[in-house]
């Protein structure tokens, strides 16, 4: 597969996925929608991009399903090791950092950006964004993914620091949402996952069930019941 | 004809970068060097990262800034952190100066040059040892040099003219920082990449200090941007004819920076 050396290097390659995560008082919470596309086929529509690494970590994927899984498990064999030999649960920056050694190390192959997130009992809740390249940066809040584009604006206006978990999660589930309605590579449910120090939770919003943005409507079983509901026949005895 | 230069499964070729810094700018001042640059991290053409420190502390003498990709300037501060803890381990009184950790990247980056594998960065260098000053550079390429007032990329056409007029031997700290943000500003006003959120090192003799990150106010009211179109037909007359070189540009900024100040119609 030749790169073309005079590629527009302003042009990011688009990746399929919205995935979020955001740091609260006490924790994170990691979020992503459910499509899996190859080209214009939706082949999985309920795909889970939140996975595991260790108990205390987690990781949202984006970009080539195979690069993702890949790093994945490469790092969570190194975690697991690592447990081992410290004897105590790996914190998210080592996590963090395993991911960017294999990004950074692998940049010409790979096409995945990751956002690590999880609790460690030294730093609490902390969210790593490991992008194309392999650059890795702590934030309170990353975004990750063709929908994310959609989501820079929202997040600079609704973002503030130290929210309640309830709250971050209703972010999470509303970015999730609006980046679904617009992006065509994204869509299917959103799934989200908490960490803290109480443990982790995952939490599932059908694609039904999500709040409803401009120019959408109502879903219905049937236009039948639409009419029926306008003109009702009249009851007989 | 690719087929030559490398083979399938060829581990590392010339890449593109993702994720970068633009300009940096740094002179030297009467009691050590200044450098400035601002904490964007661009993706292409959106601002994705906008807290990322482009500044960094080398060892006890020297202040390393860097332009390019992040992801390559990180592992930058890998190998020199490496090379600082082995000449700390020689524990013999001596430590390496900006001139040497100069000369060690410089090195570097013309090695991975030759073997097509670059590290897509530009950085500058500055430090004070032994009560003298130094102030050098080195592009991807490898190509090296020092000199009163350094800059990487667009700064080097913005920023530097400034400071060709401006710079002097014996400008005191204040003096330097006004330069510096001059620069900024007028990088603010004109690179696509600048971002309102800077930062500014100082080292001396005495040590090393980064700055908090902080904005510049930029000016917008003047009569000309008011009203455009006033003494033209079509507004594109009136850039055409200020607007039509980059010095120009330095120079009008500059003076409508200068007029704000100190009070002009």
């Amino acid at each position: 597969m030749d790169h073309d050396a005079t590629a527009d290097v302003n042009a990011p390659h688009s990746m399929g996925t919205t995935i979020i995560g955001v740091t609260y008082n006490g924790g994170v919470i990691l979020g992503a929608d459910s499509r899996t596309s190859t080209g214009l086929y939706v082949a999985n529509r309920a795909s889970d991009k939140i996975t595991q690494l260790t108990d205390n970590v987690y990781i949202c994927r984006s970009g080539s399903a195979a690069d993702s899984q890949i790093v994945s498990d490469y790092v969570r064999y190194f975690l697991h090791q690592h447990t081992i030999q410290l004897g105590q649960p790996a914190t998210v920056k080592v996590a963090a950092n395993l991911v960017r050694l294999l990004s950074y190390n692998n940049k010409n192959m790979l096409q995945t950006g990751i956002i690590v997130g999880g609790w460690d009992k030294y730093e609490g809740g902390k969210i790593y964004g490991v992008p194309l390249g392999g650059t890795i940066v702590e934030q309170p809040f990353a975004i990750g993914g063709s929908g994310s584009s959609y989501l820079y604006g929202f997040f600079d206006q609704a973002w503030k620091d130290g929210m309640t978990k309830d709250e971050a999660e209703q972010l999470v589930v509303k970015a999730v949402s609006l980046a679904i309605a617009r992006d065509g590579a994204s869509g299917g449910v959103v799934r989200t996952v908490t960490i803290n120090s109480e443990g982790v939770t995952r939490n599932f919003y059908p694609g039904d069930q999500l709040p409803l943005w401009h120019d959408e409507v109502e879903a219905h079983n049937s236009l039948l019941d639409i009419l029926n509901a306008t003109n009702p026949e009249p009851m007989s005895t | 004809m690719d087929t030559l230069l490398s083979s399938e499964g060829d581990s590392q070729r010339t890449q593109y970068p993702y994720v970068t810094g633009t300009s940096v700018i740094g002179i030297k001042y009467k009691d050590g060097i200044l450098m400035a640059a601002d904490m964007g991290g661009s993706y292409g053409s959106t601002i994705r990262y906008k807290s990322v420190e482009r500044l960094k502390q080398v060892g006890k003498h020297s202040l390393i800034g860097a332009s390019g990709e992040i992801s390559d300037f990180q592992e930058i501060l890998k190998y020199l952190d490496e090379l600082i803890l082995h000449d700390n381990m020689w524990d013999d009184g001596n430590s390496l100066g900006p001139k040497e950790v100069h000369n060690y990247l410089t090195r570097v980056m013309y090695n991975r040059r030759n073997k097509f594998d670059p590290l897509w960065n530009s950085l500058i260098i500055g430090g004070v040892k032994n009560g003298h000053k130094y102030l050098g550079s080195v592009s991807m390429i490898g190509v090296h040099f020092e000199d009163d007032h350094v800059a990487t990329g667009f700064g080097n056409h913005l920023a530097r003219p400034i400071l060709r007029e401006e710079w002097r031997e014996d400008l005191t700290f204040e003096e330097g920082v006004k330069l510096l943000e001059k620069c900024m500003r007028n990088l603010l006003y004109r690179d696509r990449s600048a971002v309102n959120k800077l930062q500014i090192a100082k080292i001396t003799e005495e040590g090393l200090t980064v700055s908090q990150p902080y904005s510049l106010k930029t000016f917008w009211n003047f009569a000309a941007f008011q009203n455009p179109t006033v003494n033209a037909e079509g507004s594109w007359i009136l850039c055409l004819m200020m607007f039509c070189c980059t010095k120009t540009c330095a120079f009008v900024d500059a003076s409508f920076s200068f007029i704000a100040r100190h009070g002009s119609a």
